[in-house]
Formats: C-alpha cells, structure tokens, sequence
C-alpha cells in the first residue's frame, strides 16, 4: 500500500521548487489521492493557496520524503482534503476566509480567521470583495448534556500571555470539552509580504512568534535562498545554527519558567528568569537584539559575532548548564512532579504530526523534563560551534530573478516551514507553516478530561503562540 | 506577589535586582500637565496594571514576564499585574490593533474604573509599526482608546519598559 500514492504523484508534472519539486495533480487525481494519501499514513503538514491553486506539504516519515502538492483551482473551489484528514480543517477554513477558494465535500468552512470586521472579504483573491456580513458573535459546537457549564477565556485572558479564545465545557470541576477560536491577532501578514522585496518581506517572517523570530527567519530565508540558487557563507550559516539554539534554549526557559509561576514554584519560576535574562543579554551584547529580531536575513546575517561577544555567550551557557542538575532536581522534587505528573497529555496528538518538537509531547512532567533535555542537547551543540566559528563574509547579494523554493528550521515547538514563490526579487506567494497549526489541536485533546483549574497549566506547558495560526 | 528579594537570596550566585534609573523627566511633565487633583489623591504610589495583547507577535509579552520576575521585579516599585481590567489602574496594550480585537480593548477599556492610563507598547500598539495600512489592522491602540503613554521598541527591553511605567508612579506621587 505505502508508496502507491507516492508514485502516481510522482508521475504529475512537475513544477521546479528547489529543493523539493512541487507536482501539479489534475482535480481528479487530487481528489482520488486524498483517500490514498491517508492510507499510506503521510503526514499533512500543511494546505494554503495562491490566486490560481492551492498547494499542500507532505511529508513521507518512511522515506523522509517532502511532497509539495497542487491542484488548480476551477470555478472558486477544489476537493477538499479534510474528509480524509481532520487535520486540514483549520487550513481549509483559512484559504476559504483568505483567497476565497471552497473546499468541496470536506467540513463545513465557517468563517475562521475573518470574524466580519474587517473592511473587505478574501483579501488575498484576485478581486477582494466588500464586506459582506455582519459581525456576529461565534458559534460553538453544542455539547449535550445535563448541568453542563460553558466556560469562555480570552480572548483578553488572564496573566500575559496569547489572544485566544478558549471555550471550555465543565462538568461540574472537569472540562468534558474544548474548543479554540483563532483569527483574533490576524494581522494580514501574508498580504504584507506579497510584492515586497525579499529583505522588506523577512522582516514580516521575523514577526510571526517573538519566541521562534530566529526560526522563522531562517526558513523564510532559506527558503528564498533555495529559490535563488544562493549559499550562505560558511560564517553566516553556523552564526544562524547558533542564534537558533538560544532562541531555542531561551523559549524552553521561559516556557518552564512560566508554569512554575503559575504552580507556585517560586524557586524554579525565578532561577529560569535568572538565567533566561542573562542568556537575553548576552545574546543583545552578541547580536544586538534580545530576541535576535531581524537578524537572521536572506543571504546571511544582519551583524558579526565580536570575539568578546562569544566569551560572554558563552559564559551565560556555561552558567546554564551549572544550575541545569539543580532545575532538573527541583521538577522531580515536591511542589512541581506532583502538579505536573498525568497533567495535559498530548500523546494522541503526536501521532498525527512527527513534526512537533518531542518536548510537547506526554504530560506536562514529560514536557519538562523534555525541554531540560533540549535545553542541555543545545547548549552541547552550541559549545562546539562557539569554539570553532568560520571566518569570512556575513552575507552575499541576492541576484533579483525568479523561483520557488521550500525550507525548514528547528523553533522550541518543532518544525517551522517556509514556501514562498519569487518574481525578479519580490515575493510573489509566501506561506509560513508553524508547529502551532498541529499544537492548537492538541490542546484541545489534551484539555479533555482535565481540571478546569489545570486548562491554564496545560496551555503554558504546551508553549502556544496564536499569531502564528492567525497569520 | 513574589517575594522576589527572598527568592534571591535562594539562588545561586549573585542575583541583584536591576538598579533602577532616572525617570524620564520630559515625559513625566508632558503627564504631569494631563492629570487632575482627583486622581492624584487616588492613586497613591502603586499602580494595578492589566495587559491587553490587541494582535502581538508575543514579542512583546516575553519581555513583559522578564520584567515581572526576579531581575526587574516590577513589585517593588508598586507595580504588579492584575488579571481583571476591574482591577486594574493600568491598561497596557501590545501589539498592532487588529478589527478582531478591537471590540475586546474598548470592553476592557470600560471595564476599568476611573481614572485609568492606557500605556501603548512596543512600535506596533504605538501606531501599527510593520503592520501599518493592512486590511486587518486598524493602527495603533489609539484607533481604539485614548493612549497616555507610548513606549517605543520593537520590543521595548524590560529596563526601558520599567523606566517608563515609572513616570506614570511619579506623577501619580506629585
């Protein structure tokens, strides 16, 4: 069965994304393979469009294949994918409020990102439309039952924190259901970083996630990189592998951090922003940016690494990972194992995306402990480099010609994923796929039968980020 | 409220508070000029503060939790976040002012009780920053309330966020 699907695609014409080629099915064929695609247990990673055909990202965890697929769109609709794949719901619903085009057969296509506010429709159509609805207030799912609660939060929630909207179902203290709204910090990224040259779009990739900017710039970048038949220097590439690492390390801290503070553990909530602060400032004093914004650019990076700049980066890792045993002593210890221990499990979701980082997979105790370990996987990698960076130029020009190409970088929650389309130096289509986009789900699995009490916890556990679905 | 001094005294090697500086002078006269006797009598030198996240990238909130924790530890000064715009003094925004959320700032904009400050932060909640002139957003948090105090940055550093809620605490001293 497992390669059946692969091969027919693999016989459709094929279009020259670098360095995965992308292959154009005939509607027949797209509708057809759907149903085969999710039998040979391929991955959907992710489905978005253009103004003539929507595209969806495959990925083949036998091989290791990555499979970008397309089919033209015909009179405004094409075959929906999520008959078969319950993941492309979300995506579905996005392309429909964003390009306009239906998913036919699929799930029903309420209105997702667009909530009736904005002063057009489809703004990412060839021809926008005027807006056409009243704002109305969202329909959620009616969930039978006798002396069920309705539970909203957000989207202005309680703490710091995402501008989300979470509705719970209680039954009595346990949440019997959960159900997420997004669209609320839709910014029109995408439309932003069409026609805009390749330096000016990056700095709309950058502002996805303040927690995974590193991440995204480097896939955005690379992306556009593959599509111009561009090498970074050598210098340029292990300064970006290093700014990943403490994007990553910094985020884990935080996120950690974060459930401390609203479990109680005051010790552990303080010494990961004791050494997340120093971990910022070194990276400030190295990069210029406490959160490396802009500085990873297409073609290389924005600025050097002084030799003084290394001794104080490494010296905030170096204290890092002194107090790593410590950390990890204090999550097995009293206040947080008992709190985190069969809180928030995700292990459902993880079966559908291989793509999201291992450190949000299990419980919230599993989490932990998984963070601590790429936390001290990270800085084992980063000592090395450090030791040995490569000499010479930060960054090459970008010749401006056409092309199309496909990349992906490693942020704290998993795979981030870049496709974009070029026209002499501008960007023509750009989709951004964030972990987040199989993470949200998860969520609300993983708040099914938990504490309503708990459903806090277990969304700072899973460390989400709504900008990234909303675009 | 941590108790952020005995936590440090926890921890292992030197962990200091960040020194405070000096407020910005030229924007506490510009604040002083806006607030009446009534409100200076209230206030007193401690200010609830709620954040309302209009369309971040979340930039914006990890330098806000930096701030709220041990380095910067904002409660000294007075200041600490509530998780109700009925409890709060403060409102403050980040990020661009999207049409989605529009709605939700005015509600929790009439929810606080007077008298209140809206403090914008970070470029976008400023004026839109990046996101300026998109179909889905509306510009800074100003489209949508009254703003009293902008913090520039993209995102503000917590030393510089800290300083300028500061003058919001003298003026509500003077």
């Amino acid at each position: 069965m497992t390669g059946r699907a692969l091969a027919r695609i693999q016989s459709a014409p094929m279009e020259p994304c670098q360095p995965w080629p992308r292959y154009v099915l005939t509607w027949e064929d797209w509708a057809e393979l759907a149903g085969l695609l999710a039998d040979d247990a391929l991955i959907l990673l992710a489905v978005w469009a253009d103004t003539g055909h929507v595209h969806a990202l495959l990925d083949d965890p036998v091989s290791g294949t990555i499979v970008p697929i397309s089919v033209g769109v015909q009179g405004g609709s094409y075959p929906a994918l999520s008959a078969y794949w319950p993941v492309a719901i979300w995506f579905e619903r996005m392309i429909h409020d964003l390009w306009g085009h239906a998913a036919l057969g699929g799930a029903e296509l309420v209105p997702w990102l667009d909530h009736g506010h904005w002063p057009v429709t489809q703004p990412m159509a060839s021809r926008p439309g005027p807006p056409i609805r009243a704002p109305e207030p969202p329909v959620f799912q009616e969930i039978p039952g006798d002396g069920l609660i309705q539970w909203p939060i957000g989207p202005v929630g309680p703490g710091v924190g995402e501008a989300a909207h979470l509705r719970l179902t209680l039954q009595g203290e346990t949440i019997v259901h959960a159900q997420a709204r997004f669209g609320y910090t839709h910014k029109g990224t995408l439309t932003m970083m069409r026609g805009k040259p390749i330096r000016t779009a990056a700095r709309f990739a950058a502002r996805l996630a303040g927690d995974s900017t590193v991440a995204h710039s480097t896939a955005f970048a690379m992306a556009a990189e593959a599509a111009l038949g561009v090498t970074v220097p050598p210098r340029a590439a292990a300064l970006r592998e290093l700014m990943g690492g403490l994007e990553r390390i910094a985020t884990h801290l935080d996120i950690l951090g974060s459930v401390a503070e609203l479990l109680g553990a005051a010790a552990v909530h303080g010494l990961c922003g004791l050494r997340q602060e120093h971990l910022r400032r070194a990276m400030a004093a190295g990069f210029g940016h406490r959160l490396l914004m802009d500085c990873v650019v297409p073609g290389g990076v924005a600025g050097d690494l002084e030799a003084a700049a290394v001794v104080t980066v490494r010296s905030a890792l170096e204290a890092l990972r002194a107090v790593l045993p410590g950390l990890r002593a204090m999550h097995i210890g009293n206040v947080l194992a008992a709190r985190l221990n069969g809180l928030g499990s995700v292990d459902a979701a993880r079966r559908t995306d291989p793509s999201i980082n291992t450190a949000t997979c299990g419980d919230a105790a599993t989490r932990a402990m998984a963070r601590l370990d790429a936390i001290t996987a990270d800085i084992t990698a980063l000592m090395p480099l450090l030791d040995a960076l490569p000499e010479g130029a930060l960054a090459v020009s970008l010749p401006s010609v056409s092309g199309e190409g496909l990349a992906r970088s490693v942020s704290a929650r998993g795979d981030v994923w870049h496709w974009l389309r070029l026209d002499h130096g501008q960007v023509a289509a750009v989709f951004p796929r964030d972990p987040g986009w199989a993470l949200w789900p998860a969520v609300e699995m993983a708040l099914c039968g938990a504490a309503a009490d708990d459903a806090a916890v277990i969304c700072c556990s899973l460390g989400l980020a709504a900008s990234v679905v909303d675009l | 409220m941590l108790n952020w001094p005995r936590i440090r005294s926890l921890l292992p090697g030197a962990a200091r508070a960040e020194p405070p500086g000096p407020v910005d002078e030229a924007a506490l006269h510009a604040l002083t000029a806006q607030l009446d006797e009534t409100a200076r009598t209230r206030l007193g030198r401690s200010l609830a503060i709620r954040h309302v996240n209009t369309g971040s990238c979340n930039g914006c909130e990890l330098e806000i939790r930096a701030l709220n924790g041990v380095i910067y530890d904002l409660a000294r000064f007075g200041l600490r976040f509530v998780d109700s715009p009925r409890h709060a003094d403060v409102l403050l925004v980040t990020g661009p002012l999207t049409h989605n959320l529009r709605q939700a700032l005015v509600q929790a904009y009439d929810a606080t009780p007077n008298p209140k400050w809206v403090v914008a932060m970070g470029d976008c909640a400023v004026d839109g920053g990046v996101f300026k002139g998109s179909y889905a957003v509306l510009g800074g948090a100003g489209m949508g309330v009254p703003i009293d105090l902008m913090i520039h940055g993209c995102p503000p550093s917590p030393a510089r966020i800290l300083s300028e809620l500061r003058v919001l605490l003298e003026l509500a001293a003077s």
